[in-house]
């Protein structure tokens, strides 16, 4: 197929278009999924030619609505009107060919293919014996590009591509489907700022012709420099849909916090126990470089970056699953060397990973095996039997003191809801007694319930003695949890704040790089 | 609402259909293998007899014991194909050596080499981490031509058969039982109770089962690989002496083929290939609905050969069923 | 050791031609210079007609391993065609029989693909269970007898020359060019790598993988078919044992070509290097009077080396965490 350039609309038109009736309507939206409700009860509307901005928390459900909206889920509740009409998509490409795209976070590309190929895929033209239309390929893909002003050919591999000049290939694909609603989902996350500017570009001609953008992101300035309106969801409900001219940032900040950030009473720096883990000029190749900073017992210290900063390399390196370059890591003042997960787990560290899923847990195994999983060496007894009491021992104490909701030690780790699931984590770690524990991204996609259950729960482990660094890219979790605040910007430690000097505006510049 | 905010679900005092149904699912290729045997008995008078059972068990030792070291390799999330190579060397081995340096020496020599191999198999798929189906595959070839190299091309065989201790191993019986049904099912129970009881066993499936949980979690991944491929190597070993002292002598090729014979039995059992699940229980079943399957067909009056075709039938309904019940539908919604 | 990794990186990525051909040149120089009969055309033109059996299997391998599939069951479909073409010919005249046993590999291909499709049981165990049950066929009915070619055409037809080279080199290269056409030229080729580098966006894009996978297997089915009767037309009969290990010694190829198990990356001419790599060596040594043993054991460290080399290169300047 090929693309339909619609018409520019003058200015006036496009008011009126924007006055009229939306282009897109979302009705009442409920999703669950076993163990959580990711939508209730969602309403979105998108008009033609405006830039709707879509914001919210990790987790807050912005992803899993416009996979509804783009096929690859299916509402248990509400209804999709486009253009008056209710649509209903089983895939996405019932979605594509109404005219809804998604420009995904997750690239969506065959590495092995050439541009050209990438943005026609499953849609290749087709010539004389089933063969590839070449020419046309390429000089329709080549036209694409060129609106798009990148410099790369349509017959460059697609695996050689830098991440941007991917993004801009998942746009080019887009824009071959003549689209009525385009969604950007972060889709700045990798780019340079002048890469920015021509993406800002492409968005506004595509407003220009009349369609209909919803913009997912975070960053505020974005925001406000590209959104007619923007949409604030939080816990799977929408808080507000406002004008974007007639707000502001902190009102924004507000709804998806849905509270001012709590004035936890801070321990002066002096309360503090002795250095637990002090890091010295820390640097891993490109990922991170000279980072230094240290954490006291009974103190919880928050690292606090966008994605990519180099937030989970620098807690893999302390874990032993990376090698630094340079730089020294010391436990209770001793230089240490650690170059594997259980020199780590000896020296009284402990890592709650990134990835639940991936990382956290065997999910095909039970709670009462994985949480003995880090501590297997303290159930085994003579011949390398395992302490069936021991085991359970440790299920029961920490499942108790996690408040953890299982159907019991034999159920299935896969079977728990996610807030559950990250307490059979923690609860692995504690089980090993660690003086060190860090925690990356602890309550990312997690109900709220569990959210401020585990954020109680790291409040007293510090109390206990415990130090804790936490990772995380909330806001109002590492403002509410932490005792002092590091903020990474680009691999390096961009600010340090300690509990007076902490502000919201302060950190969120630190992370810019400002 | 949700799971999590009911609290605790009481605990069941009797059981229920949907326990039942449970107990289908997990149990499912138990209970088709009751039922086979029981509509074979009814077929067959001979098939139901001690007799026979006592002859099928014997017959799929080989095959079953090499399976039961496959088994721990594939739920450590990998697979062996070399094991067949492996089996034709270590019988050739052990059974030229016999001559030469007596029975003994002629075994502990052939435990190392063989465990040797196993060891490269274990660097390369544990260590290096490269993928097990190349890796084992180059070794099944790497391993045919070593036996070639050594045996000469000749076929080998032991003298004097009748005065040789070696003949326990294939041929006599204890307690009533032929020695490679003990040699089959005691392994067995020591592997069982070793994977389910032991920290080594909680190890092999946590890396099976999620590689980078398990490595975040301070086991040594590499180490655990590497070790079931000594695992694999060492039944192998032992089904080689079943196989020597059986035959009292080897074709220098007597493994070819082996290799899928084992993985079909481990497959056939509900063993995943993904790894991280598995058992020597459901193994040892699987081997033994090969052996019945063969020996059911062969008293029907079937040719050997007819075995074949329905084990294929088998393999693919039983890996199908244990698909679909995860899925929750029969067929897959792919266009 | 890294900064040559890097440089081999650099090197892989300005080569059009598959890196196992450097390797393969490499082995015919050698053997060149070492023996006196390698470079002879007579010789060079045996190892095309040696190799065209596993080579011909191999281009159908190429095909389902591009789209993240394996068929292990290609041993056991050459001897059922070789059979059926071989046995059945004085009953239904040659060409025929011939027809039956092309069929018969495009029909197993059909059962495989579907089955994979649609019970979404891994490609494997599918083709596992199939190489076991199709053998079981073969000897069933073959009554575990070999047949001999009564029609004396055929079994000529496989040493015959056409042009100087044997007839069977021919049909290698032929069908060679027309698969290498298909991967790079057709939608139906480029939708394997998208089938294989990308499932999920293949699917989301509005290809139909499923049917695309069970053309690929009846592709593989049909290449076996066609191997095994080309084997029996050079060996003027079929026996029930014909193809075993062949599935080992393709994917062995193959992978030496280049194709990644995982899918999505591999090419014909890659394979083609793979297969005469294997031929060459093969050959080669058996000019130099090394024993066959020898090859067997060489030919399986190329392969683990490759893979090592080939993990390496491809891992040189990824940041993912080594866990």
């Amino acid at each position: 197929m090929t693309a339909h350039p619609a018409a520019i609309h003058s200015a006036a038109e496009l008011d009126d278009l924007r006055r009229r009736a939306p282009l897109l309507k979302l009705d009442g939206i409920t999703k669950t999924f076993p163990g959580v409700v990711a939508l209730d009860d969602v309403s979105l509307e998108v008009r033609a030619g405006e830039v709707h901005a879509l914001l919210g928390e990790n987790g807050a459900g912005k992803s899993t609505l416009m996979k509804i909206l783009a096929g690859n889920h299916q509402a248990n509740r509400g209804q999709i009107h486009l253009e008056g009409e209710v649509v209903h998509f089983d895939n996405p490409m019932q979605a594509k060919e109404a005219g809804i795209v998604l420009i995904h976070q997750e690239l969506s590309l065959v590495p092995e293919m050439s541009v050209a190929e990438n943005i026609f895929l499953g849609a290749l033209p087709r010539g004389m014996f089933g063969t590839v239309k070449w020419r046309v390929l390429h000089a329709v893909a080549a036209e694409i590009l060129k609106t798009l002003g990148c410099k790369f050919s349509p017959r460059d591999k697609v695996g050689r591509l830098s991440i941007a000049n991917r993004q801009m290939v998942e746009i080019a694909r887009a824009l071959v489907f003549t689209p009525k609603v385009v969604v950007f989902d972060e889709p700045t996350a990798s780019l340079t700022d002048a890469e920015k500017v021509v993406l800002f570009e492409i968005i506004r001609g595509l407003t220009k012709k009349g369609v209909g953008v919803v913009y997912i992101s975070h960053r505020m300035d974005e925001i406000f420099t590209l959104s007619d309106r923007l949409t604030v969801l939080r816990d799977g409900k929408v808080r507000g849909t406002l004008e974007t001219s007639e707000t502001s940032e902190d009102g924004v900040t507000q709804l998806m916090i849905g509270r001012s950030l709590e004035g936890r009473t801070k321990r002066a720096a002096g309360a503090f126990g002795p250095v637990a883990l002090e890091v010295k000029g820390l640097t891993c190749g490109s990922l991170y470089h000279d980072v230094s900073f240290q954490v006291r017992k009974g103190e919880v210290v928050g690292m606090y970056g966008l994605v990519g900063a180099g937030r989970t390399e620098v807690a893999e390196t302390l874990f032993g699953l990376r090698t630094p370059d340079a730089g020294e890591i010391r436990i209770d003042g001793e230089v240490v060397a650690i170059d594997a997960p259980p020199a780590a787990i000896a020296r009284g560290l402990a890592l709650v990973p990134e990835s639940r899923k991936e990382q956290g847990l065997v999910l095909g195994m039970s709670c009462r095996d994985n949480m003995s999983m880090a501590k297997l060496s303290g159930v085994t007894g003579r011949f390398g039997f395992l302490k069936p009491r021991a085991e359970q021992a440790i299920y029961d104490e920490y499942a108790k003191t996690l408040d953890l909701r299982a159907p019991g030690p034999a159920a299935l780790a896969v079977n728990l809801s996610g807030g559950n699931q990250q307490k059979v984590v923690i609860g692995k770690w504690l089980a090993t007694d660690p003086e060190i524990l860090i925690l990356d991204e602890p309550t990312r996609g997690i109900d709220v319930g569990s959210k401020s259950e585990i954020h109680d729960l790291i409040r007293r482990l510090a109390a206990s003695g415990l130090a804790v660094l936490v990772i995380s890219s909330e806001m109002p979790e590492i403002m509410g949890v932490s005792d002092r605040v590091l903020a990474l910007y680009h691999g390096r430690i961009a600010g340090d704040f300690d509990a007076e000097t902490l502000t919201e505006d302060r950190l969120v510049q630190a992370i810019s790089g400002l | 609402m949700t799971s999590d905010t009911t609290g605790a679900p009481p605990r069941a005092m009797l059981p229920t259909w949907s326990d039942v149904g449970h107990l289908a699912q997990r149990q499912g290729i138990l209970i088709a293998f009751i039922l086979f045997i029981i509509a074979f008995s009814f077929t067959s008078e001979r098939f139901a007899s001690w007799d026979n059972a006592s002859t099928v068990f014997r017959q799929v030792s080989i095959i079953g014991t090499m399976a039961l070291g496959v088994t721990v390799v594939v739920i450590g999330g990998n697979l062996d194909l070399s094991v067949g190579s492996m089996l034709s060397f270590a019988t050739v081995l052990v059974v030229d050596l016999h001559d030469k340096i007596g029975p003994a020496p002629a075994m502990a020599i052939t435990l190392v080499a063989t465990l040797a191999i196993g060891a490269v198999n274990g660097i390369l798929v544990g260590f290096l981490r490269l993928n097990s189906l190349i890796v084992t595959l180059g070794m099944l070839s790497a391993i045919q031509g070593v036996t070639l190299i050594y045996s000469g091309g000749q076929n080998v065989d032991i003298t004097d058969q009748e005065a040789t201790w070696f003949a326990f191993f294939g041929r006599d019986f204890l307690l009533g039982v032929a020695v490679p049904t003990w040699i089959f099912l005691g392994l067995a129970v020591v592997f069982q109770i070793v994977l389910t009881r032991t920290a080594y066993g909680r190890r092999v499936f946590a890396v099976g089962g999620n590689p980078m949980a398990a490595t975040f979690s301070g086991i040594r991944r590499s180490y655990v690989v590497f070790s079931t491929y000594l695992v694999s190597a060492f039944t192998t070993f032992c089904a080689a002496l079943i196989l020597g002292s059986r035959v009292m002598g080897s074709q220098n090729n007597v493994g070819q083929g082996y290799e899928l014979m084992v993985l079909a039995g481990v497959i056939l059992g509900g063993t995943s290939l993904l790894g991280g699940s598995g058992s020597m229980v459901k193994t040892v079943i699987g081997v033994l609905i090969l052996g019945f399957i063969q020996n059911g067909l062969l008293l029907m009056g079937y040719q050997y050969y007819a075995q074949w075709l329905v084990t294929w039938v088998v393999i693919i309904l039983a890996v199908w069923l244990d698909v679909a019940s995860k899925r929750g539908r029969l067929f897959t919604t792919t266009t | 050791m890294t900064k040559t990794l890097q440089s081999l990186t650099h090197l892989s990525r300005l080569t059009v031609v598959p890196p196992i051909w450097l390797f393969t040149l490499a082995c015919a120089l050698f053997f060149t210079v070492t023996t006196d009969n390698f470079a002879e055309i007579g010789n060079l033109t045996n190892i095309l007609q040696q190799t065209s059996t596993i080579g011909l299997i191999a281009l159908g391998m190429t095909v389902v391993m591009i789209n993240g599939n394996i068929d292990l069951s290609v041993g056991a479909v050459v001897a059922l065609a070789a059979s059926l073409a071989v046995g059945l010919q004085s009953d239904i005249g040659t060409l025929p029989a011939v027809a039956v046993g092309l069929g018969s590999g495009i029909a197993l291909g059909f059962l495989n693909g579907m089955i994979v499709w649609k019970t979404g049981v891994d490609a494997f165990i599918v083709t596992l269970g199939a190489m076991i049950g199709v053998r079981g066929l073969v000897f069933v009915y073959t009554q575990e007898q070999s047949f001999f070619a009564m029609d004396f055409a055929y079994s000529d037809f496989g040493m015959s020359q056409t042009l100087g080279l044997p007839t069977l080199a021919w049909v290698f290269l032929g069908f060679t060019v027309v698969m290498h056409w298909v991967m790079t030229s057709t939608v139906h080729g480029r939708n394997a790598y998208a089938v294989g580098g990308n499932r999920e966006a293949a699917l989301n894009a509005g290809i139909r993988v499923g049917r695309h996978m069970v053309v690929n297997f009846m592709i593989v089915g049909f290449f076996a078919a066609l191997a095994g009767i080309t084997l029996s037309t050079q060996m003027g009969a079929s026996t029930p044992n014909l193809g075993r290990e062949y599935e080992l010694w393709t994917i062995t190829a193959v992978v030496l070509g280049g194709t990644k198990l995982t899918g999505g990356a591999g090419s014909i001419l890659g394979t083609l290097g793979g297969v005469l790599a294997i031929g060459i060596l093969r050959n080669g040594m058996n000019l130099m009077q090394v024993p066959a043993f020898y090859v067997l054991v060489i030919l399986g460290a190329i392969l683990i080396a490759v893979l090592f080399i080939d993990r390496q290169v491809n891992r040189a300047g990824s940041e993912e965490v080594e866990a």
